[in-house]
């Protein structure tokens, strides 16, 4: 049984990790940096599937993390420090601590309320970007090269950095997967199934939620520091509402509580983005009704599918 | 799972595709806004190319010419990967766009640094015109910054003393109240940034009724300008001569119509510019498109001319780079715009004109030109690039 | 600074305030008694634009456009109900936000193929086209007077049929507690209907009557849904006076903050400081505003929901 259920992960990391080998096709450029593209929001997307398909926490300024982690490369490629070894904890750290005070001002309230929020603060960090004259303002600017790790220039080959955004993709599955199924983790989905059930037994669930909110905001400024490196570019664009919404569709339509589920919509977002944007110029004609009907006949995204497919749903 | 494998098996056959035909012919690469409230200019940019690769059967600089149209939607990130998309997979030997600043900023690097050389119809930041400069990167409008210069200079020359300016607050409406304060020596009463995308400017009608000011400089490209113009003039603010940059041109005046009359903007060119390549192209565009031209047809129309020229210069050999970039650099054809050189840094050489709006008698708006501001006018970060870059 | 300037940017930010209010009722009732969340309001403002410019241009005269444009929104509105937001009322809040996204992206995409990407404009019906001098210098056009008097009349309409009517009780006791209506005997789904009917109208309302003030260009509706929902989030999802309240604060807050803003600053940061500061807060000073009135009172100003 415990096998069955490691065939889609197994499948999905066995299939990117081999991508890079398959002769010329895995060594073109184009489609590493695509891919590696789809890996960094994945990493995005798992994050915000922390708090918004096991928390039912919905945030609609979750793009500023990808913002603060983008800038933080930024910032410090400005000023000559490009070695990950620092921009990755300072990328960390200002996420952490922007999701500590948001979040516990959020985390106040509920429902739409709490989206509203969310969303408030999210535009604050964009209009701050924005202000940043110095650091390109909405224009942006563009980094001198990816960072380095530890003074070597390895990032700079299209098939290094793969590998590399791989490896944090493993581990920031593994640590979202460790941390679901720990006891932490059965609290926040207990909280999410009868938050009122949870507090009568005892558990404090604001601070739950808080340090799931922390968690889910400090990995998703990793996914920015990746994004910075894969497109040598930061601006203020990343950290929009649209953004924002663009990281729910992607959970959304990859299961809402699956972590398998979050990888596969992030893939199935850009991957159609990609494609439809060569067929036509209107493709945003099609994709929107796409997404309507994936919503009103597709219960539970694709992961919900894909169960319904294999059997191994239940019934729903 | 499935929809993942689907899209890289397609892509992989694609690229096979692609690569095989390469050699024989031009591939070029039009990255441009086509989308949201902008994508008039990006229609205008694609619309101009088109029509010169047309007239001249398919061919530029005698080779059959394929062009692949891309939509920025103006996000600095999807543009990357689109003009990544443009030069590693479909190998183009051109990338023209962008129409916005902050795209080109994204997308310099990429396309500089790979085989194709970019040209922007439009965008024109200072600085890649300056340290930052590329002799990969041609641009065939202008330095941003040149634009405004005119109606700063316009305004000093007219003897106006007190000036209140308006933009909206992002980079290219900071760098525009720069360059327009780089020649007005008088009195700013009023220097006011609007957030970007405002269409109600009541707010701000009524700071300048109050400043009183000899005249007023906004810079509020597309939808913003739309609104601007026409609030200003129910406003009554119409005695005060309205100098303007990418405010009135005929992206927007079609929307503007009368409320635009007698107002000021400045160019390197407008449609009723009496030389012959000039009034064969705004006749065939109209007839093609049925809208007047705006510089943005006009310059994407040049880049095509630029690009067969150089292609010419070069005997027709894609492979040989530096051939090519001599061509560019010596940029040995009629611009449409009359006097047109290109530069140490890339950026073109021109005569910039104040320009008023005007009704022509076919009904139709567009821009006039009035007088000659400046004359082969280099832009001022030409002497920060070195040509070690 | 001026009192009589002041005066001028008190009623722009009324001005504002109403235009905000009259999609933000539609918004606030759709929500508080169907519990829907619907991004697409903000398309349903550009339709009702589009129709206006589109009807103003075939018929030469505006109020016929306005006509023909209200009843094509209304029907547009209970079509998109019917086929497709009708089967969302069941699902949690993020299924109809996906959906709902969906729908933008198609109508925006949809309106450029029909009317074209460049801005369309609509010439101020003739009677209305005059302009009132404000002050010395500054006219202000009548036609905005128009649209002020409008949304007063229709906050008091509004106010009148909820509070006075029996469909408005139904409306409320529908925001309080959406089941137990249904339970005593109301047929919720025609409730439904009328609701999102007339809050669809009213958004298309507005769409037409700012057309003429404002280009009409695709995605309009964008930038107005983020202040919308920013609106009702602040008064109270489900309520009319908090959507009314609410509507000219941020109006108001708005306006006043980006005039008088560096002014203000001035007093305690040196000209370019505050020249820079203001630019930087403008932007926020809403989003600042509802975080603070979200922090005292996290169900808005006046919730219907206890």
């Amino acid at each position: 049984m415990i096998m069955r259920r490691e065939i889609l992960p197994l499948s999905i990391f066995g299939a990117l990790a081999v991508l890079p080998l398959l002769g010329s096709f895995g060594s073109d450029a184009f489609i590493l940096s695509i891919v590696a593209r789809v890996m960094i929001f994945a990493i995005a997307a798992l994050s915000l599937d922390l708090i918004l398909g096991y928390g039912a926490l919905v945030s609609f300024g979750h793009a500023a993390f990808l913002g603060i982690g983008a800038y933080a490369v930024g910032i410090l490629s400005a000023h000559g420090i490009r070695e990950a070894a620092i921009q990755i904890p300072v990328a960390l750290f200002v996420s952490a601590l922007f999701a500590l005070v948001t979040g516990a001002i959020s985390l106040r309230t509920k429902g739409i309320y709490f989206i509203m929020i969310t969303l408030a603060f999210g535009q604050m960090a964009y209009f701050f970007g924005v202000s940043l004259a110095a650091y390109g303002g909405d224009d942006g600017m563009t980094l001198p090269g990816r960072s380095l790790f530890f003074g070597y220039d390895i990032a700079a080959s299209e098939r290094a950095f793969y590998f590399l955004v791989f490896a944090f993709l493993v581990v920031v599955y593994a640590a979202c997967r460790t941390l679901v199924i720990s006891r932490f983790g059965r609290v926040i989905r207990g909280a999410r199934e009868n938050a009122q059930r949870m507090e009568a037994i005892g558990f404090s669930l604001f601070s739950y939620q808080l340090t799931i909110y922390v968690i889910a905001g400090t990995l998703c400024g990793l996914a920015g520091f990746l994004l910075a490196n894969q497109t040598e570019f930061v601006s203020p664009a990343y950290m929009t509402w649209q953004r924002s919404g663009e990281l729910i569709v992607m959970v959304l339509l990859g299961g809402l509580g699956s972590l398998n589920g979050a990888i596969l919509g992030a893939a199935a977002f850009l991957l159609l983005e990609e494609g439809l944007s060569h067929l036509t110029e209107y493709w945003k004609l099609y994709f929107g009704p796409f997404l309507v009907l994936v919503v009103l006949f597709a219960r539970g995204g694709l992961m919900g599918g894909f169960k319904r497919l294999t059997g191994t749903g239940d019934g729903r | 799972m499935m929809k993942a494998k689907l899209f890289v098996t397609l892509g992989a056959v694609a690229l096979m595709a692609g690569s095989a035909a390469a050699q024989e012919k031009l591939k070029v690469g039009i990255v441009v806004t086509l989308s949201g409230p902008s994508a008039v200019l990006g229609q205008q940019a694609r619309d101009g190319f088109n029509l010169a690769v047309k007239q001249m059967g398919g061919k530029l600089g005698g080779l059959d010419t394929e062009v692949i149209v891309v939509d920025d939607e103006l996000k600095p990130d999807v543009a990357v990967n689109k003009v990544k998309g443009l030069v590693e997979r479909d190998q183009v030997n051109f990338v023209v766009g962008p129409i916005f600043s902050n795209v080109l900023q994204a997308i310099h690097k990429p396309v500089v640094d790979s085989n194709a050389f970019l040209i922007s119809p439009n965008a024109g930041t200072s600085n890649f015109a300056g340290p930052q400069c590329n002799p990969n990167f041609f641009v065939t409008s202008y330095q941003n910054d040149q634009v405004h210069e005119v109606l700063g200079k316009t305004a000093q020359d007219k003897g106006y003393k007190r000036l209140f300016l308006l933009a909206p607050n992002y980079q290219a409406g900071k760098d525009s109240l720069a360059g327009v304060k780089r020649h007005f020596k008088g009195e700013i009463v009023g220097e006011v940034y609007t957030p970007l995308g405002q269409l109600d400017f009541s707010a701000e009608l009524a700071q300048i009724a109050a400043a009183k000011p000899d005249a007023v400089f906004a810079f509020m490209p597309g939808g913003m300008g739309v609104n601007l113009v026409r609030q200003y003039r129910q406003a009554g603010l119409a005695n005060i001569p309205f100098l303007s940059a990418f405010t009135v041109d005929e992206s927007t005046l079609p929307a503007q119509k009368e409320a635009a009359i007698g107002f000021f903007g400045g160019a390197n060119w407008a449609p009723d510019m009496k030389n012959p390549q000039n009034e064969a192209f705004v006749k065939a565009y109209e007839a093609a498109y049925n809208s007047v031209p705006g510089t943005y047809a006009m310059q994407a129309y040049d880049a095509a001319l630029l690009i067969d020229a150089a292609i010419k210069s070069a005997g027709g050999k894609l492979s040989d780079k530096n051939a090519l970039r001599a061509g560019l650099k010596k940029a040995d054809f009629q611009s449409l715009r009359g006097n047109f050189k290109i530069g140490v840094n890339g950026y073109p050489i021109q005569d910039f004109y104040l320009v008023q709006v005007v009704q022509r008698p076919d009904g139709k708006f567009a821009t006039s030109l009035r007088e000659k501001v400046f004359s082969d006018y280099v832009d001022v970060y030409a002497k920060d690039c070195k040509p070690s870059n | 600074m001026s009192l009589t300037l002041l005066y001028v940017q008190t009623l722009n930010g009324l001005q504002l305030g109403v235009l905000l209010f009259l999609i933000a009722a539609g918004l606030t009732l759709v929500f508080g008694v169907m519990d829907f969340v619907n991004l697409a309001h903000g398309v349903q403002y550009m339709i009702g634009a589009y129709l206006a410019a589109m009807f103003t241009a075939l018929t030469g005269n505006f109020f016929f456009g306005l006509a023909l444009a209200l009843p094509c929104a209304l029907l547009f509105g209970l079509l998109l109900e019917f086929f497709i937001f009708r089967h969302l009322y069941a699902r949690d809040h993020l299924d109809q936000v996906l959906a709902t996204f969906g729908i933008i992206l198609t109508l925006n995409q949809a309106v450029k193929v029909i009317w074209g990407a460049a801005p369309l404009s609509v010439p101020i019906p003739e009677i209305f086209s005059g302009s009132v001098v404000l002050m010395p210098g500054l006219l202000y056009p009548v036609w905005r007077l128009v649209i002020i008097a409008s949304g007063l009349a229709i906050a008091l309409l509004l106010g009148l049929l909820v509070t006075k009517t029996r469909i408005g009780m139904l409306v409320r006791a529908g925001a309080t507690n959406a089941p137990m209506v249904s339970a005593l005997g109301v047929d919720i789904g025609r409730l439904f209907m009328i609701v999102f009917g007339f809050g669809a109208m009213l958004a298309g309302f507005a769409g037409a009557m700012v057309a003429p003030i404002l280009s009409v260009e695709p995605g309009m509706g964008d930038n107005l849904l983020i202040l919308t929902f920013v609106v009702i989030v602040i008064g109270g999802i489900g309520s009319i006076r908090g959507a009314f309240i609410a509507a000219l604060l941020v109006g108001l807050v708005d306006t006043l903050g980006r005039s008088f803003g560096p002014s203000i600053l001035r007093a305690f940061l040196d000209p370019a400081a505050a020249s820079q500061t203001g630019r930087a807060l403008a932007p926020m000073l809403i989003y600042i505003l509802m975080a603070a009135v979200l922090f005292f009172r996290p169900a808005g100003l006046f919730p219907a929901k206890k």
